[in-house]
């Protein structure tokens, strides 16, 4: 009858209660509340949504202590919370406070530009960001037990995070077709782990679930990546930076678990006000890329 | 014939219990709209978040149709649809559904890093099962016509009310298809 914490089915069965669903940046207690009622399966707790993270420049940390208890005590759904890429204290400490998840996030400034934090030495379980299935494949290696599509963060535009979902995609399908021959080369190609890769053509999927995540802006958007594949879906600044953050954020949910209910999403999506300006690809400069931290 | 059994689909699990029903013999299908319960002997509310899914139910008029097919239907709920079923909820201004006459308290285990995996012996159903346990509420207390299936250090997390059966834990998480089994035992009788 001994209790064993922190097994991988533990971590990522976490994971898998959130499927279907949208988990939301909040930066306060309200903010919690109102997405809770929306529905949000999680609220993911920082200091500033990534739209302003990218205005205010400068390095960005984890969260105050005292933002993410605020969040834990006004909600009953999970309560996540970042860390920087590579900083083990910044997790140490959201474990220590009983985080439900940390979310090892390329929107804050990596801590390490070469190493990220080793998951499998924590009982917390850990999200990370990939843009294709090397990334996926070493996060999982590293002891991740849930993915997101890095998408571009803070941005408002979809493009990416439809890059990053369609490409993982490709390359789970890719790999379950190859013989054991093949995948050794391939995993040699994306520097990614064997064994991952063979778990993977095992499975016939992904073995922990992978959201959608950076640049999700409407209801259709949300949709859009459950279209595609999605899990579910994290979204951002897309809703607090909105007109109407209730109503907003009901409508995303609806629209994640209603994703080919078009009639549905129309109704939902009318009179939702002006969503998140949003930034072309184009005008980012290399060094504003929040996808290409941690790789 | 093989019983249909849904699994409501409003967020959570549900691929999981729709692979476990399959491996236990039964017709299994996913349920978003209040139409697809129609010819179903059975459903299954799959772990999620409850809050969520009660939102989704009140949206889309779902939660009447759960109502009334509870009326003459087996439902067997996994974690948040136990929170769904009971009639009592700490902390919580009323039920949910309401249909399983037994007091429970949400998180009671404590927050992710409290979750843990632990071997139960459950009742009618075997000795030495995988019980998966995620931020997972327990039974506080059962009504009178509440048969205790299973209990994990002096907390209920096990039970069945007639055609009602409800666990805190993941059965859907570990391959072990014992329980599910059972619960098509149980909508075979109904029918």
């Amino acid at each position: 009858m001994l209790a064993q914490k922190g097994t991988d089915v533990v971590k990522r069965g976490m994971a898998e209660m959130q499927k279907g669903g949208v988990i939301m940046d909040v930066v306060n207690a309200e903010q919690a509340k109102v997405a809770e009622q929306a529905g949000a399966t999680a609220v993911m707790a920082l200091e500033r949504v990534p739209s302003d993270i990218r205005k205010a420049g400068g390095v960005a940390r984890m969260a105050d202590p005292a933002i993410v208890e605020q969040v834990q005590k006004a909600v009953t759904v999970p309560v996540m919370a970042k860390a920087r890429i590579g900083h083990i204290v910044e997790a140490r400490v959201l474990e220590s406070m009983k985080v439900d998840y940390i979310d090892e996030s390329e929107v804050l400034t990596p801590a390490d530009d070469v190493y990220h934090i080793d998951k499998k030495a924590f009982t917390v379980p850990f999200v990370c960001g990939c843009r294709d299935l090397g990334e996926a494949a070493r996060r999982i290696g590293e002891g991740a037990a849930m993915l997101r599509t890095k998408g571009e963060p803070g941005t408002g535009n979809i493009v990416e995070a439809v890059r990053h979902m369609r490409l993982v995609n490709s390359q789970v399908r890719k790999v379950v077709g190859m013989s054991p021959d093949e995948i050794m080369v391939y995993a040699k190609e994306l520097g990614a782990p064997y064994d991952v890769l063979l778990q993977i053509k095992e499975a016939g999927r992904l073995p922990v679930v992978n959201f959608a995540a950076g640049g999700v802006a409407t209801p259709s958007d949300a949709a859009l990546m459950m279209e595609l594949g999605a899990d579910g879906v994290f979204v951002g600044s897309g809703i607090f930076k909105s007109e109407n953050p209730a109503k907003f954020a009901r409508a995303i949910v609806e629209a994640t678990t209603y994703y080919q209910d078009y009639e549905r999403i129309a109704e939902l999506s009318k009179g939702l006000g002006t969503p998140m300006k949003g930034i072309d690809m184009s005008v980012l400069q290399p060094s504003e890329r929040m996808q290409d931290r941690g790789i | 014939m093989a019983v249909k059994i849904g699994v409501l689909a409003l967020q959570g699990a549900v691929s999981e219990h729709i692979k476990a029903l399959k491996a236990s013999g039964a017709d299994a299908q996913a349920v978003k709209h209040s139409s697809e319960l129609e010819d179903l002997d059975g459903l299954v509310l799959p772990g999620g978040e409850s809050t969520t899914m009660r939102r989704l139910m009140d949206e889309t008029g779902l939660y009447d149709s759960l109502r009334l097919f509870a009326e003459n239907k087996p439902i067997f709920g996994t974690c948040a649809g136990l929170i769904l079923m009971a009639k009592k909820i700490e902390g919580r201004n009323g039920p949910h559904l309401g249909l399983l006459d037994i007091d429970v308290r949400r998180n009671a285990f404590g927050r992710q890093v409290d979750s843990f995996e632990a071997t139960l012996n459950i009742r009618h159903v075997g000795d030495n099962f995988d019980g998966v346990f995620i931020r997972a509420p327990y039974i506080k207390s059962v009504g009178s016509g509440v048969e205790v299936l299973a209990t994990y250090d002096d907390h209920i997390v096990a039970c069945r009310q007639g055609r009602f059966l409800t666990c805190a834990f993941h059965p859907e998480l570990t391959g072990d298809t014992r329980l599910h089994r059972y619960f098509v035992g149980i909508v075979e009788e109904n029918r």
